[in-house]
Order: structure tokens, then C-alpha cells, then sequence
């Protein structure tokens, strides 16, 4: 990917009162990526992505789109940039207005940002993207809560990408269904963006799902980028210690004999962390050096960001005996 | 030997606009003492169902028969006062949101003191001592300050030990531990898994997991039930359900687990269809519709849950 990306991000800062949820965050999204956002509840991924699309004002940074900064784009021109941004959330039901039918649902991105379509040619294009997403054009005329999650979820993806976006942001967006109906939506998602060419940034506590759909990865922890890497580099050899730890508490099937002892829980308190390496609490790394110096987001290799002060070193399994 | 649960052809129904709605459907299954047993299945399989009945905390409208022995004593049936006595102490359940479980309203301590007050005849001083201890051994830090705590205080992962230490207060012989982890992050998952593997092992309770995450069952049960639309249909000792399935179904579930070794894949193996919804008509076989070995003999006649004890499959043609 040499050509220009088709999203910069930088140095975004989000604050909730005196607690920074995200903070100085660089990243680019290039188009046709799918990008996986990673990281425990609570790390900002949301918020990020909250962001991106201007859900919320972000305290300080940018996010260009095609050479605009959205977050100081004029409220009529937001509203325009706003056809090429979408999301899908992770409850497929409380996103979907209950007293709309889903036809109609569909059909609204189209009466605002394409007005000159007749009421023909508008219900020709939801139908088509009903069956699109493996639904029947005939649905178009019912409710949401006739449908089951996986199907409203599907309805969901129908409405984010009628525009054709070229972003779609994922949050969580397959976390709430059973298993065998999760990888029917995945491939779904995976079929839109080869078919329209569109970045996804897929934000997700489920690591083997990223794994399986993302070309990059990125790791955030209590606000901050820890690892950014390709999908590839970063499942078979994770560098910072969070990343090892995220990955080593995935269940395995068959299990592993030896896993490691569970990542304790954090004894710094989010928002009393000023300096150093907000990991350090929880960390079997952790040197002096750690809680007096913030360590930066640094390229170790090609393509590979860590934000540790171990990184250039070979650490041993993890352990947290003490 | 006295089967800690034994259930026998066990049905839960609801009464529903297109008629009954059977949640669970001739499910019989033994519990022996100290054994874990790992109950998997899709939402809407019926999973709960089948242990909110064992607990007799079904809602009213729900239309139960067969029989439920808890350590000989049938259940189904009994007196709140029978139930009583040993749900909370002996047989405990903990569910996937805590926040729900505890009342908001009363702090941690007079919430777990309460289970010995109540079932030990503790005073509640001592109670709240013995409460502090157990908020110790779940690796609650700070335990006795946290017994003045309300839940509101306490993080998810946090109540969740909490539910836990409530379980395990009276040393019971059953801990049902429906979704424990569905609600978590995958680290604090795995603290709690830490911590029931160590509670089995401290105090020889059986324990019954209910979840849909095929990882959290094979870490820790010995035997695994799988459910579909209500029924059991496999009931196997875990490494060899995992390692060779016999099920069609339980087949299909493993392959659609995305995998963290391996190579990458291009497309995510997917199960056809959907499961069945509720009040849906269902076939002789409720999974032929999307099972990819069906053959006419399964549209007519049901599938038997049948075989040797420890490798049980309802299935005409199992793998």
C-alpha cells in the first residue's frame, strides 16, 4: 500500500472530565484495509471510533478524509462527508428504529443524500441490497423485531453500506451473535468491502475474529496505541507484553497444558496515571525505568509500532510468578 | 454412588401465540460429585432453561415435567422451604451479569453474610468475617474494606468474583456457572476460569458450565453436553468430543470457531442456516434442515440420544 491513505489520524486526544479515554492516537487507514482495533473494555476503542465520525468532539487532533479534517468541518459540509463514513454497532436490534419497517430503514440514507432518486428506483435499490446482504426483497416491509439478531445485524450492514461508504466502522459488530451465525456475517462483511472497495475498522475483544479479517492490527490499552502491526507479524509473534497477554488468555481448543497464569488485575487507577507506562502495574516486564518514562509509539521494524521500553529485547515467556 | 444431579426426561414448555414452546425436550443427564460437566449450545437451545428449572427459579408461566434429584431428593416439585435449604448453600448458581444478581442496595458484606446467617446460623458478625475470607480467596484485594462496598462500586470482573465467593460461601456440592464469562474481557475471563478451576480443586464440587464459547468448556469441563432446539444431542468426556465430535452438529460448531493458530483463512467456515426460532415448526430432527448428512429418515423419525454412557449421540448418522 504506497498510495495516500484514505484516513489520517493524529494525535487525538478525547476527554471525559479529568479522564483522558484517548490520548495522542496516530494511525492511517488505507483504502480497501480492513483494520482490527483490539484492546479490554474500557481501552478507548469505541470512543476512537466515536471519533472518527464525529459522534463526539474529540478535545485535540485531526482526522483528515481526502485532504479534509473532519473534526473542523462546517456542519453542512460534516453532513456531506458523512455518506462516505458509517457503522455498524454491536446490538443489531437497538440500532434499528422499531416502528420503521426495515425497507424503510434502508431506504433513508438514500432520501438524504440521494434525493433525486424516484420512489421506484429507491425501493429497486433497497430490494437489491436486501439480497445482497442474503435477505429477501420482500422483507422490506416488515419490522425489526420480526427478525432474529443475525438477520437485523444483517439489516444493519444493508443500511451502513447502501451509500457505499468508504469507511465502515465495525463495533463489535459480531459480538452479540452465536457462533455459527457469527462467521455468516464475517464473510458477509469481508464479501461488501472486495465488492465496494471500502476500509473497515473492525473493533472487536474477540482476537481470533480480527485475526481472521484484518490485514493490521492495533492494540490500545487504557487510552493508548501499544502495538500497531500486520496481522500476520502480530499473531505470530506479539511484542509488547499486553499484546502476549491478550493472546495468551484466548481459550484453546484443545487446551494448552501450560498457560500462563492469568494477567493480574490493575492496581493504578486510570486516571491517576501521569507519567510512565500505564501497563507497568500489570506488567512482568516492568523496570524502574517504566514508571518514571513514558514509552513512545516507535517503528522496531517495517510496518511494526510498540510502545514499550523492552521492545528491542528478547523476553521470555511470560510469567507473573513472583 | 448417589449422582450429585441426575435429571430425568426433563421438558419445559411456554405457552406462545403458535401454541407450546418447547425449551428443553426429553433432557435427561447425570452429574457425578466432583465432575465438571460443560453444557454448550446456540442461544435459544435451551441451555438455561434446563438449570433455572434444577434451581426451581423457572418464571411461573413455564410448564415443567420428569424428575430432578439433587444428591437423591427430587426437587421438581418440592416445597420453597425444601428448596430452600439448599439452593444458596449446597446447589449455587451464578449468572453472566452480576450487576443484575446483586441488589444494588445493600453493601457486599451484609449481601454475602446474609447466605451464612441464613443457611449456617452464623451470627452476623461472624458472617462478615467468614465473607472477608472467601472475598480473599477469590483474590478479591482489600476484602474487608470492600464489604461496606455497594456493587455499584465494584468493577464487572470484581462482581463476578463476588457472585462467586456468594456460591462458594457455604461449600456447595453443585455450582452452576451459567455464561460466567460472556460478559468479560478476555483477561479477566480468564481469572475467573483461573478461579473456579481452583474452587473445584479447594472444595471437590461438582460444577456445571454453561456457556456458548466452546474455549472456556474444553479449559475446563470433563464432560461435555451439546444442545440443539431444546434437546441434548451429544454427551461425551471432552478431550474425545473435541478431538473426534459425532454429532453433525457439534461437528459444524467446532469448525466455525475461529482459531488463533493455523493458517489465516480467506472465508470463515460458516454453518448453513439459521437455528430454529422460537414457535418455529421443527423437523424429527431439529438440526436436519442444516445438517449436511441428513437423508429423509431424519425429516420423520427423532434421533435417539443413545450409546455407551461416556460417548452418548443422537444422531441416524453420526460421524
Amino acid at each position: 500500500m504506497t498510495n495516500a491513505p484514505l484516513l489520517q489520524v493524529r494525535n487525538l486526544r478525547v476527554e471525559f472530565g479529568r479522564r483522558t479515554a484517548v490520548h495522542d492516537v496516530n494511525f492511517d487507514l488505507f483504502a480497501a484495509e480492513a483494520v482490527g482495533l483490539v484492546g479490554e473494555s474500557g481501552a478507548g476503542k469505541s470512543t476512537v471510533a466515536r471519533a472518527l465520525l464525529r459522534l463526539l468532539s474529540p478535545e485535540q487532533g485531526s482526522v483528515e478524509l481526502g485532504g479534509v479534517d473532519l473534526l473542523k468541518c462546517p456542519p453542512a459540509e460534516m453532513r456531506a462527508q458523512r455518506r462516505d463514513l458509517q457503522i455498524v454497532f454491536q446490538d443489531p436490534l437497538a440500532s434499528l428504529n422499531p416502528r420503521m419497517t426495515v425497507g424503510d430503514a434502508i431506504a433513508e440514507p438514500l432520501v438524504i443524500f440521494e434525493p433525486q432518486l424516484t420512489a421506484a428506483a429507491r425501493r429497486g435499490k433497497v430490494a437489491a441490497m436486501l439480497e445482497r446482504v442474503g435477505l429477501t426483497a420482500d422483507m422490506a416491509s416488515r419490522y425489526p423485531h420480526e427478525f432474529s439478531g443475525g438477520q437485523c445485524q444483517r439489516i444493519g450492514i444493508a443500511r451502513a453500506v447502501v451509500l457505499k461508504p468508504n469507511l465502515l466502522v465495525c463495533d463489535e459488530a459480531v459480538s452479540s451473535l452465536d457462533v455459527s451465525i457469527q462467521g455468516q456475517i464475517i464473510n458477509l462483511l469481508l464479501d461488501l468491502q472486495q465488492e465496494m472497495g471500502m476500509a473497515i475498522l473492525f473493533i472487536s475483544h474477540n482476537l481470533a475474529v480480527v485475526r481472521h479479517l484484518s490485514h493490521r492490527v492495533l492494540v490500545m490499552y487504557l487510552g493508548k496505541l501499544v502495538e500497531v502491526a500486520s496481522c500476520e507479524a502480530l499473531f505470530a509473534a506479539p511484542v509488547h507484553p499486553y499484546t502476549r497477554a491478550l493472546l495468551a488468555a484466548v481459550p484453546r481448543i484443545p487446551p494448552v497444558a501450560d498457560a500462563p497464569a492469568p494477567l493480574p488485575d490493575r492496581t493504578l487507577a486510570a486516571d491517576s496515571i501521569t507519567h510512565g507506562c500505564a501497563f507497568r502495574d500489570r506488567c512482568p516486564y516492568a523496570l524502574p525505568l517504566c514508571e518514571s518514562s513514558d514509552p513512545p509509539l516507535l517503528e522496531i521494524t517495517a510496518g511494526r509500532w510498540v510502545a514499550c521500553h523492552r521492545s528491542h529485547e528478547t523476553l521470555n515467556p511470560l510469567s507473573y510468578a513472583e | 454412588m448417589v449422582a450429585t444431579l441426575s435429571i430425568d426426561d426433563l421438558n419445559v414448555s411456554f405457552a406462545h401465540r403458535t401454541g407450546r414452546l418447547e425449551a428443553v425436550a426429553g433432557a435427561s443427564l447425570r452429574i457425578e460429585p466432583q465432575e465438571c460437566v460443560g453444557v454448550v449450545g446456540e442461544s435459544g437451545s435451551g441451555k438455561t432453561q434446563l438449570f433455572l428449572a434444577a434451581m426451581g427459579l423457572l418464571t411461573r408461566q413455564a410448564q415443567v415435567s420428569g424428575s430432578i434429584r439433587f444428591a437423591g431428593n427430587e426437587l421438581l416439585g418440592a416445597k420453597a422451604a425444601v428448596l430452600n435449604r439448599v439452593r444458596g448453600s449446597k446447589l449455587t448458581m451464578i449468572f453472566q451479569d452480576p450487576m443484575a444478581s446483586l441488589t444494588p442496595h445493600l453493601r457486599i458484606g451484609t449481601q454475602l453474610a446474609e447466605v451464612l446467617v441464613y443457611h449456617s446460623g452464623l451470627s452476623w458478625k461472624e458472617g462478615r468475617s467468614a465473607a472477608a475470607r472467601m472475598l480473599d480467596s477469590v483474590r478479591i484485594p482489600d476484602a474487608t474494606r470492600r464489604l461496606s462496598q455497594y456493587p455499584y462500586e465494584l468493577s464487572g470482573g470484581m462482581r463476578q468474583r463476588v457472585m462467586l465467593a456468594m456460591s462458594l460461601l457455604c461449600k456447595p456440592d453443585l455450582l452452576i456457572a451459567d455464561e460466567p464469562t460472556t460478559a468479560l474481557d478476555v483477561t479477566l475471563q480468564a481469572q475467573i476460569m483461573e478461579l473456579l478451576r481452583a474452587a473445584r480443586g479447594e472444595t471437590g464440587m461438582a460444577l456445571a458450565l454453561i456457556s456458548h464459547d466452546l474455549g472456556v468448556i474444553a479449559a475446563l469441563a470433563d464432560r461435555i453436553l451439546v444442545m440443539y432446539a431444546g434437546r441434548i444431542v451429544e454427551n461425551a468426556a471432552a478431550p474425545e468430543l473435541l478431538r473426534r465430535p459425532r454429532h453433525p452438529y457439534t461437528a459444524e460448531l467446532l469448525k466455525c470457531v475461529p482459531s488463533l493458530s493455523g493458517p489465516r483463512l480467506a472465508r470463515m467456515p460458516t454453518l448453513a442456516g439459521q437455528p430454529p426460532q422460537p414457535g418455529e415448526a421443527l423437523q424429527a430432527c431439529a438440526f436436519a434442515p442444516r445438517c449436511p448428512r441428513a437423508a429423509a429418515r431424519c425429516r420423520v423419525e427423532r434421533p435417539a440420544l443413545g450409546g455407551a454412557p461416556m460417548s452418548q449421540v443422537a444422531c441416524h448418522f453420526p460421524l
